[in-house]
């Protein structure tokens, strides 16, 4: 039916006068778009199979390629929008549920960019971090309820257990599986050599990892993969994953044809079987059972590793938070709903959740008013995108971050947003051994070193710009932030005034 | 415009304290013109006073010293304290006629003890139970405001330069072993008495030059445990804290010093294993009390004062000794014109607290 | 002496360093010009496996050897070593092929006049780091001390 036809979103332009057919856009195409036509001695293309990863514009030597929106288009409807429309058309040709991959692309809000940090003028001084010392260490955990004395009357050391992170940025949770080998290698390396942490995410840990143990974050999901005794004492701590941003309220999918070798062993499942992970746990239908998880994980690891929960921002997150802060987990993490996935249904990607921004301005203020923010640390994570974004979030009343995406683009993502195909170019959120291969970690690691080094410098520059000397004099310090263009309502929640106030 | 409270205003100040350290009680003259060189450092937006040891035949009641709007919210306010604490004494604090003060409310002063059976009741200490007083009143009873709330000590403060003020409420007709005094240079005209300084919670009153960068994060902290800041200054954050620190929590005042301005992690890390240790047990236990951006602190309480600089020593602050006395001042001047031939005199180092007491055998008014 | 070195781990197999070289080499300051109006030969060469996803890729150009057997075997006297790198002199060349035949790693080759062609490190033109290293995408190519 000719329905079936679609004509391609994005166009490949190849500039002929420049093209020397060196057909390396050919053969680092895992989608084949491009060939070579002996008959024409030219370079040749499939645009529909094209997802726009920009793999072969920028490695091109003639920079003779270039990848434009098509301006062919339906009739312009705002309501009946040519996705729209599109999706129509698929679900009816295949009956299926569609599907998608990253954070949610659609228009909504990005509170972040509607925030401004404020400098010192005048009546204090702004401070020089490359004069200046500067801090960034963070530590997460609970506080020491009661000060303790020895004989002596000197204080005892009982800050019960903790992380410490040289700067407020960890790498947050992707399983190996969904991404690859040389990704989880270049995650784990960056994370021991910059003082902070990456998270194996739902995917067991490999054992060639287990020797970054102290940069490493165990997450334990619905499915369980690959969680057994010598994992949990493999980390620093233990996440439980209750929700992700991209996809609440519903679970994982990792199909068969990418359970193989390694993967198999590491998730501890035979090889070509589905790894489904459950909507919810099945021993967790309320919160005193998360409780009970809480307290097994740290029974088990002899409370010695702090425990996190990790849970997706939904719209009444405050009081969950509020629930988990008292559950006995150390560390609360919330995922927002831009936070990314290596797939989800796009129906639940691009509807379900909340911003970050009000998730985390709701929740700071809820155990504050309930005298429990001590209690637990909060790392935020879904769509932090820069070291402003970083600021804004600390000074909304965040510990830390979580960064995935931005780790992730470091790597060379450009978000096409097709991860669920397994077709990565990048070599990223493939398997395929020739895809994977891409991904040189001895580049990678460094790349995202190189990043996490800039922001950092970027974050102390901001708060040398408030006379602000240590990051724990940013935590939730909001006066320091202003709206512009924000209701009345957005002000509230976000606990900040507007810009001119 | 909005008045002090409803925006935050940051100031520039001047500072400065007299201590006896033999307990040795002298009127209020000399404070007065110690702060009175440093005129330009205030702007006439507020003046303040604090006195310790002033009334000693009062010694065990808490004085409150009182702003009132209106006769009907000091009615409030007296039925509101006549049901909770004996009122021992009250009546108006004495004033003398200034060609440069005006405007002044009602200034009264209860000399008041919690009743034996409300307390027991409350089931809190005395001081918590008085702490509670103060926030009650000051947020929910319209038009009054405590400006001083300790035992034989108290806080004389208004809008105008600090030697007027002084000299308004006839300060030369109190005797203290200690004096603090400040001068207030707001960026903003509040034109409200409770907007000065000193501020006071019980016997701990807080004068402080600076403005610090890390306050919405110390307020929205100390917010958690009940204190409620109702000023937007830092001077009341800074009160909070310390009151909270050592009062709650039990830390010395040399380690809540040890908290508000704690070394850097790159000074710990060079420090010996024991001193390391309780640097860093004190900066992870509790983070969010640290203060950052630039201050000079002087703190009075009961038998001591205690002196503070941030740690990166952003506003200056100098201490001279002189026979038993101890004197401390945004500028050296302050304490010359009071104290010519000085022993010694000295700026202490950013984040180093200098904490002086009465010493043994002192005359303890207490 | 810094040599180049392949980690056949790391090679994609996109040939890109073939023209980078051989660009490299051509004289041209353009690439698209170079490439369009001439007829290049590289000085390295991808060899190809033939397994799919599994395959394994290399370069592999001049080892630059100790001992070389293209110096010893030239009977013109064209190939000489200079401070160890192996070079050729183009004008003394006769064309004979000799040297091919007894490279162990084939890393000679006849340019389109008849002479022979062969990694010289870049030293007459880039300088510094060698075109194929400069232009590998995932560092499959390193010119390093061992």
């Amino acid at each position: 039916m000719p329905l079936n036809y679609f004509y391609p979103d994005y166009e490949i332009d190849r500039n002929f006068m420049r093209c020397i057919n060196c057909r390396a856009c050919e053969r680092q195409c895992a989608n084949e778009v491009h060939s070579y036509s002996e008959e024409k001695r030219l370079m040749d293309c499939d645009s529909s199979k094209c997802v726009n990863c920009q793999r072969c514009v920028s490695l091109c030597p003639t920079r003779a390629l270039r990848i434009v929106k098509t301006v062919n288009t339906f009739k312009q409807n705002y309501s009946w929008t040519q996705d729209k429309i599109g999706d129509i058309y698929r679900q009816a040709d295949a009956g299926g549920v569609l599907l998608s991959s990253m954070g949610n692309p659609q228009q909504y809000p990005v509170y972040w960019d509607k925030i401004l940090i404020n400098a010192s003028q005048v009546t204090n001084p702004s401070i020089d971090p490359l004069r200046e010392p500067m801090e960034t260490t963070v530590f997460l955990g609970k506080k020491p309820k009661q000060i303790e004395r020895d004989e002596n009357g000197k204080l005892k050391n009982n800050l019960p257990v903790h992380l410490a992170l040289k700067l407020p940025i960890m790498f947050s949770a992707m399983s190996y599986g969904s991404i690859s080998y040389n990704a989880h290698e270049s995650l784990a390396r960056a994370a021991e050599a910059m003082g902070t942490y990456y998270n194996t995410g739902e995917g067991g840990l490999h054992e060639d990892f287990y020797k970054y143990q102290n940069s490493t974050i165990v997450q334990v999901a619905s499915g369980r993969f690959g969680v057994y005794k010598k994992y949990l004492e493999a980390g620093a701590a233990i996440e439980i994953k209750m929700g992700q941003g991209a996809k609440p309220g519903i679970g994982g999918h990792l199909p068969g044809m990418k359970i193989i070798g390694d993967i198999s062993r590491t998730r501890m499942i035979p090889e070509g079987t589905d790894a489904i992970s459950p909507a919810p746990h099945h021993d967790i239908y309320s919160i005193e059972d998360l409780r009970q998880l809480v307290y097994s994980l740290k029974e088990v690891t002899e409370f010695k590793k702090p425990v996190i929960v990790k849970v997706a921002a939904v719209h009444n997150i405050a009081a969950i938070a509020s629930g988990v802060a008292r559950s006995g987990a150390d560390i609360i993490a919330i995922d927002g709903f831009r936070g990314g996935t290596g797939a989800a249904p796009s129906a639940i990607r691009d509807n379900v959740g909340i911003p970050i921004e009000l998730a985390l301005a709701g929740v700071d203020a809820r155990l504050r008013e309930e005298g429990i923010r001590d209690e637990v640390s909060l790392v935020i994570g879904g769509s932090v995108r820069s070291s402003a974004d970083i600021v804004k979030a600390i000074a909304l009343g965040a510990d830390a971050v979580y960064i995935a995406t931005s780790a992730l683009i470091a790597l060379g993502c450009h978000l096409c947003r097709s991860c669920h195909a397994g077709r990565c170019n990048w070599g990223i959120a493939a398997q395929r051994e020739d895809l994977v291969r891409r991904l040189n970690p001895d580049i990678g690691y460094k790349r995202l070193c190189n990043l996490l080094n800039a922001w950092n410098h970027e974050i102390k520059e901001m708060m040398g710009g408030m006379g602000i000397n240590s990051i724990e004099a940013l935590k939730g310090n909001r006066l320091m932030l202003r709206g512009i263009g924000l209701t009345d309502a957005e002000l509230k929640v976000l606990g900040i005034q507007h810009a001119g106030e | 415009m909005l008045k002090e409270g409803q925006i935050r205003i940051p100031s520039g100040c001047a500072i400065s304290g007299v201590f006896n350290r033999d307990g040795k009680r002298v009127n209020g003259s000399d404070i007065i013109t110690s702060i009175s060189v440093m005129h330009d450092r205030s702007n006439g937006l507020g003046g303040g006073f604090a006195g310790y040891g002033i009334y000693p035949e009062y010694k065990d009641f808490f004085a409150f010293h009182v702003f009132f709007d209106s006769k009907e919210s000091r009615a409030e306010c007296e039925k509101y304290l006549d049901g909770r604490f004996d009122v021992y004494e009250k009546g108006e604090i004495p004033t003398r006629k200034h060609k440069n003060i005006s405007g002044a409310p009602g200034i009264w002063r209860y000399f008041i003890k919690p009743r034996a059976g409300i307390l027991d009741a409350a089931m809190l200490d005395e001081r918590e139970f008085v702490a509670r007083t103060v926030f009650f009143m000051n947020t929910e009873i319209k038009g009054a405001y405590v400006f001083s709330s300790g035992k034989n000590m108290g806080i004389f403060k208004a809008v105008g330069y600090p030697e007027d003020v002084g000299e308004y409420y006839r300060l030369e007709d109190y005797r203290g072993y200690s004096w603090t005094a400040h001068g207030r240079y707001p960026t903003n005209t509040p034109g409200w008495w409770g907007g000065a300084h000193p501020f006071g919670l019980l016997d701990l009153s807080v004068v402080h030059n600076g403005e610090i960068s890390s306050y919405d994060a110390n307020r929205r902290h100390m917010e958690m445990f009940g204190y409620k800041c109702t000023l937007l200054t830092d001077t009341e954050v800074i009160t909070y804290i310390l009151d909270y620190l050592v009062r709650k929590r039990g830390l010395t005042l040399t380690e809540a010093s040890n908290v508000i301005a704690a070394p850097f992690w790159g000074t710990i890390e060079k420090m010996d294993a024991e001193r390391k240790g309780y640097y860093s047990y004190l900066r992870q236990a509790f983070p969010e009390m640290l203060i950052t951006g630039p201050f000079s602190i002087l703190a009075g309480f009961e038998g001591g004062m205690l002196a503070l600089n941030d740690r990166l020593k952003l506003r200056s602050m100098v201490t001279a000794e002189k026979d038993k006395t101890t004197y401390f001042a945004s500028e050296e001047c302050a304490i010359r014109i009071i104290s010519p031939e000085i022993d010694s005199i000295r700026a202490p180092k950013g984040g180093e607290p200098v904490i002086v007491t009465l010493e043994n055998g002192a005359d303890n008014p207490q | 002496m810094k040599r180049v070195y392949v980690d056949e781990k790391w090679c994609l197999g996109c040939h890109l360093c073939e023209y980078y070289c051989a660009f490299a080499n051509s004289g041209k300051s353009d690439m698209v010009d170079a490439f369009k109006n001439m007829k290049l030969s590289p000085r390295i060469r991808i060899e190809e496996g033939r397994e799919g996803a599994k395959a394994i890729s290399f370069a592999v150009s001049c080892r630059h050897c100790d001992e070389p057997f293209c110096v010893k075997s030239c009977i013109a006297g064209a190939i000489r070593q200079e401070d160890g790198i192996v070079v050729i002199d183009s004008e003394k060349c006769v064309g004979c092929c000799t040297c091919i035949l007894v490279c162990p790693f084939g890393a000679l080759s006849p340019s389109q006049n008849g002479t022979m062609l062969k990694c010289e490190l870049c030293i007459n033109n880039a300088g510094g780091v060698p075109a194929c290293v400069k232009g590998c995408i995932n560092r499959a190519i390193v010119f390093e001390e061992r």
